[in-house]
């Protein structure tokens, strides 16, 4: 009966419609040959579409990431951009296969909207951007009672608002955006006096606006923001493929492979670095998560170890220059920390 | 013989050609395929659900909302529930909706009336804005005038000051706002008493004049009590209100009324967009009044301002109720693209409401019954109001 | 004699004397017109002076004033913007227009994958001249052609994935194209299915009447945003998992349903004023139903409400720009999108300027069909006075 139904549908939908038969997500990605992927439909940094229509961004590589552990090949991803209204919709009803749209991982999230966190890709927190020209003397979020501010709806970033005004004791205006651009605009006439969201997302918007260097982001830090990529519930076999992409493209800085040297690395005698590149004798770390024993050669081939999409995206070689902090590896004091791949 | 055969011949057509049980076996097999689409939706949706975790039900209505709303007619914060969120919004839509009714009624009849005029200019100006605005999408007008006009007024700086101290800016219309003392209870029953007052006094000299033919400046009367007895109400209480003037404060005008530009433009836009159609209903009406209405009044003696009043704009009425009513009904939904601007309405607040709590269908069955009911409320209202002024066959 | 002597009485038509002057030439017009009573003396001096104002000033940031080449903001900003133009300055910014024409028209489409585009477009125009004038020969073939035929084609020639043509996703879609698409599709769908519908609800089978009713009052009493939202939403949860809608044809079928609803109160409307005596006639004759209705009622019944059924048209091509709302971009939406979501010509002009071009466009369109749908409405009139 199903199968009769979506036969008829998918035939009236002049095969508009993408159909598959089972409910594992790998099966689904290798049957349709691409991973679907959910992200922001523009913030600089994490996704973006270039000047040629090509999706840009940390987000946007840690996809490319998964499809080139899945298929061996980067290419192999489709993008959907998604308002922060609708990301979770998305991801539940299957439309995409991953979400990784610079979204919170908080426990709401992770339990009632079910959805897997398989990781952070940038820890962030939440703070606020003026323009410092039309308001001389703020220097502080303290000193922000009576603003108006502007935000995006549905984010854990409106949620940090209020408390953080509430706990302070301070009034605000919220003026609630659908969009990320809808905001941005807004701030840029100046309908707000404040523009809050990720410091990330600030730095992005800072460059943005139509004179960036009016305005200047206000030190505090008022929430915990760690972004990463996330699934559905209940196909652990996709969760554990999604996850370990993100400790592969960790373990792959921590032990020096880049894009430039992973074929010279193949060739090494390290045994971390051979276990880590498949090019042990018998190993089955690839095949144990339903992939090929290369998959991390092919991670490193299609878009670099963590590193390398850091400093692409957001850090010295791309216009937010954001530096590494917190979201260095764990050697180097920061709090990106592979687990072990053996 | 042909005919006799005929005649003769029983009733012996083959079932299936029968209308009634072709009828009844069709309709038999289209609930037969609904209930199984609709089998078919609900078993995926639950399966869908189930596999990723959600719960259902309206219990997440109790639960904190969290976020804050600017625009706003009740009491709420970000400790409110997510269920009175909802209520915040529905207000929002039915404020904006009920002010942009009035204006757009006014604004339609105005230019209505004008495309009627002998008046060559002014004829040619009404054609104009009602070509003009019916044909351009109302979202349209809504982003024309949320980041064209309204997105230029100066900064809060340099706010344009207006008489009685209201102050115009790229914040919104600023304006003062009465403070109601203790005492001011006094001044509300008094504007209650003027109504009811001035109701018994339109009966009383409409039975008169049925019975006598005497006339009584019903009008006059009714103004004097609606306006005089709460004047003196708030006279004899002493002047129980102080006004709170805008104040230039850190970052906005604090005190007295803001009207944020999100509502001014919503607001504006669905007026100026509704008009133009209500313009259009109203002259179709006027003129589908026969010319011989106005012959036969002249006829009687009636002079014109009240032979219109009396013969030609309750016929009119006629023509015009039933189309306006979808046209208040196209407002109100309509409403709902305040979303594209950031006015809280119901659909705005809703989106947010599903995005932190996930809960979809609930939500999407919310705004379903909500827009509905309006739906269903105002049909009722205007079918009433329409019984109330149909022809009266006597 | 002399009493037949008829030499008084003239042996010429008198010449007309010329009207008074009172009442020709451009004083009359005027005096009539404009100024025949105070009141609307008043009137008409309040309106001229009201156009003196705004005539010239709009006339002025349209054309005059207003900026026509340009490779970025800069271009359209004043000097304490930090552009070139004179302080106070404020006029149209047209190459932003111009700049983002191609966008306005495509949306991302490939480059150079345009052509197919403007091939269906031409294709498109082709077909639906010769439909819309009268006069012009078989109206039959050439209404299958445009209706059954080109959809097919203008599908492979859009989408591709065949016959050599490149798959373009539909994401990739967007601007002017985008709004034709989901109109031309909503009004191929909604016609038939509203018939239906209309059918349905005056059907004297009470289930077929009862459904019927519930859908048609249930879509127009839901605004057009809800109903996009349940197709962008709901949908990917009504279908088994993995099963996933194209995010347009979640649009298409939103609106085709909201348009079909409405569709069907016009042609009911149609079907109420067809008098029974043809109904009866139909009957007597021995018709079937569905030839009853195709062959006696539906042919009177559409004639009647075409205006009404181009009007649904018009507000369908109106509402398409809501799919903005769920995050599509048509011709308004890519507009915007360039407003709001692009530094490159931030300036406080662009988007008014964004936004009168959007309009102009839209205008055309509706303003076109309405015209159309009034000249139909006058010439199927014609001995059908009643």
């Amino acid at each position: 009966m199903k199968q009769l139904a979506m036969g008829i549908l998918s035939a009236a939908a002049f095969g508009f419609v993408a159909t598959a038969a089972s409910a594992d997500t790998l099966d689904d990605v290798k049957a349709k040959g691409f991973v679907q992927c959910g992200v922001n439909s523009g913030l600089a940094g994490f996704s973006a579409p270039n000047d040629k229509g090509e999706w840009t961004g940390l987000d946007v590589d840690f996809c490319r990431a998964v499809a080139a552990a899945v298929f061996g090949d980067g290419t192999k991803v489709k993008f959907t951009g998604l308002s922060a209204k609708d990301r979770f919709t998305a991801l539940q009803s299957g439309e995409i296969d991953i979400l990784s749209r610079n979204t919170t991982w908080t426990i709401n999230r992770d339990t009632a909207l079910g959805l897997n966190f398989a990781g952070v890709t940038y820890y962030d927190g939440q703070g606020f951007m003026i323009n410092a020209k039309k308001l001389p003397g703020v220097n502080s979020a303290l000193q922000l009672s009576g603003a108006a501010i502007c935000v995006q709806a549905g984010t854990t970033t409106e949620l940090n608002l209020a408390d953080y005004f509430k706990a302070n004791k301070m009034e605000y205006n919220p003026v609630v955006f659908e969009k990320f651009e809808e905001a941005n605009a807004a701030y840029d006439a100046g309908r707000c006096d404040a523009y809050t969201t990720d410091q990330s997302g600030l730095y992005a918007v800072r460059l943005q606006m139509s004179a960036p260097d009016d305005h200047v982001v206000l030190p505090e830090i008022i929430s915990k923001e760690p972004l990463g990529p996330s699934v559905r519930q209940g196909d652990d076999k996709w969760f554990d493929i999604v996850k370990w992409t993100y400790y592969a493209l960790l373990n792959t800085e921590e032990a020096g492979v880049t894009q430039a040297n992973v074929e010279e690395m193949k060739g090494s005698d390290n045994p971390d670095t051979k276990r880590l590149l498949g090019t042990e004798a018998e190993t089955k770390i690839g095949t144990d998560l339903g992939l090929s024993n290369d998959w991390v050669v092919n991670i490193v081939k299609a878009t670099g170890n963590y590193g390398e999409i850091f400093e692409r995206n957001v850090g010295a070689g791309s216009p937010l220059k954001i530096a590494r902090g917190i979201n260095a590896l764990w050697t180097k004091g920061g709090l990106q920390y592979g687990m072990p791949i053996r | 013989m042909a005919q006799e055969a005929i005649h003769d011949a029983p009733a012996r057509a083959s079932l299936i050609y029968d209308p009634k049980v072709r009828g009844i076996v069709f309709q038999v097999v289209l609930v037969a395929l609904l209930v199984m689409g609709v089998w078919w939706i609900v078993d995926n949706t639950i399966e869908n659900l189930r596999r990723s975790n959600i719960s259902t039900g309206f219990a997440f209505l109790r639960g904190r909302a969290g976020f804050d709303i600017s625009d706003r007619l009740i009491e709420y914060s970000s400790d409110s529930s997510y269920g009175r969120a909802l209520l915040v919004g529905v207000l929002n839509t039915a404020a904006v909706a009920a002010a942009g009714i009035v204006t757009a009624t006014i604004l339609g009849f105005l230019v209505g009336v004008g495309r009627l005029s002998n008046n060559w200019l002014i004829r040619k100006l009404a054609t104009f804005y009602v070509e003009l605005f019916r044909n351009i999408p109302p979202l349209l007008v809504i982003l024309f005038w949320y980041q064209g006009v309204l997105a230029l007024l100066p900064n809060v700086r340099d706010s344009l000051s207006l008489p009685l101290g209201s102050y115009l800016n790229n914040r919104g219309f600023y304006f003062p706002r009465f403070v109601w003392e203790p005492g001011a209870g006094l001044v509300l029953a008094g504007f209650i008493a003027g109504i009811v007052l001035s109701w018994y006094v339109a009966r009383r000299a409409k039975a008169r004049q049925m019975a006598t033919g005497q006339q009584f400046p019903v009008l006059l009367t009714s103004l004097l009590l609606i306006i005089g007895l709460p004047l003196l109400a708030f006279l004899l209480a002493g002047l129980p209100v102080s006004i709170d003037y805008p104040q230039k404060g850190t970052f906005n005008l604090t005190g007295g009324t803001n009207v944020k530009p999100e509502f001014l433009s919503l607001y504006l836009a669905l007026s100026f967009y509704t008009a133009a159609f209500i313009a259009e209903i109203v002259r179709a009406g006027i003129m589908g009044v026969p010319k011989g209405q106005t012959e036969a009044y002249s006829a009687l003696g009636l002079r014109s301002n009240l032979g219109l009043r009396l013969v030609v704009i309750p016929q009119a009425m006629r023509i015009i109720i039933p189309p306006l009513t979808s046209q208040y009904l196209n407002l109100t939904k309509n409403s709902s693209l305040a979303v594209a601007i950031g006015y809280p309405d119901l659909y705005a607040i809703g989106g947010t409401v599903l995005n932190q709590t996930g809960q979809a269908i609930e939500v999407v069955v919310i705004f379903m019954v909500v827009y509905l009911g309006i739906s269903i409320v105002t049909s009722l209202f205007m079918n009433w109001f329409n019984t109330k002024m149909a022809l009266k066959e006597r | 004699m002399d009493e037949h002597d008829m030499s008084w009485v003239r042996t010429e038509m008198a010449l007309a004397e010329t009207a008074p002057r009172s009442q020709v030439g451009a004083g009359a017009w005027l005096r009539k017109n404009l100024f025949a009573t105070p009141v609307d003396a008043a009137f008409s001096l309040l309106a001229l002076l009201a156009l003196a104002w705004a005539v010239p000033q709009i006339l002025n940031w349209l054309f005059f004033d207003a900026i026509w080449t340009g490779a970025d903001r800069t271009a359209c900003l004043t000097t304490e913007q930090g552009g070139q133009l004179p302080a106070g300055w404020s006029g149209a910014c047209w190459p932003f227009v111009s700049g983002r024409f191609g966008q306005f028209m495509f949306g991302r489409y490939p480059l150079d994958e345009r052509w197919r585009v403007i091939l269906t477009g031409i294709l498109f125009i082709a077909l639906l001249a010769p439909l819309l004038i009268p006069r012009a020969p078989y109206k039959g073939l050439n209404a299958i052609l445009f209706f059954g035929v080109f959809p097919f084609v203008a599908f492979f020639l859009l989408v591709g994935g065949g016959f050599g043509l490149r798959y373009v996703e539909t994401p990739l879609w967007g601007g002017l194209m985008v709004t034709l698409v989901i109109s031309y599709v909503g009004i191929i769908v909604s016609l038939p299915l509203g018939i239906l519908l209309a059918l349905g609800r005056r059907s004297k089978m009470p289930i077929v009447k009862l459904l019927s009713v519930i859908f048609i009052e249930a879509v127009r009493g839901v605004p057009l945003v809800t109903v996009l939202f349940m197709a962008s939403f709901m949908l990917p949860l009504f279908v088994p998992p993995g099963m996933s809608f194209d995010k347009l044809l979640r649009a298409l079928i939103g609106v085709a349903l909201f348009a079909s609803a409405y569709m069907a109160e016009v042609v009911r409307g149609g079907l109420q004023a067809i008098p029974k005596g043809q109904y009866e006639g139909a009957d007597s004759l021995g018709l079937g139903y569905w030839q009853k209705m195709g062959f006696i009622i539906m042919p009177q019944a559409l004639r009647l409400v075409i205006p009404g059924i181009v009007n649904t048209f018009i507000g369908m091509f109106k509402d398409t720009t809501l799919v903005l709302i769920i995050s599509m971009f048509d011709l308004l939406g890519v507009v915007k999108q360039n407003i709001s979501g692009d530094p490159t010509w931030a300036t406080p002009q662009t988007a008014k300027t964004g936004y009168i071009f959007a309009a102009a466009i839209f205008w055309v369109f509706c303003f076109g069909m309405s015209r159309y749908s009034q000249y139909m409405e006058r010439r199927l009139d014609t001995g059908h006075k009643r």
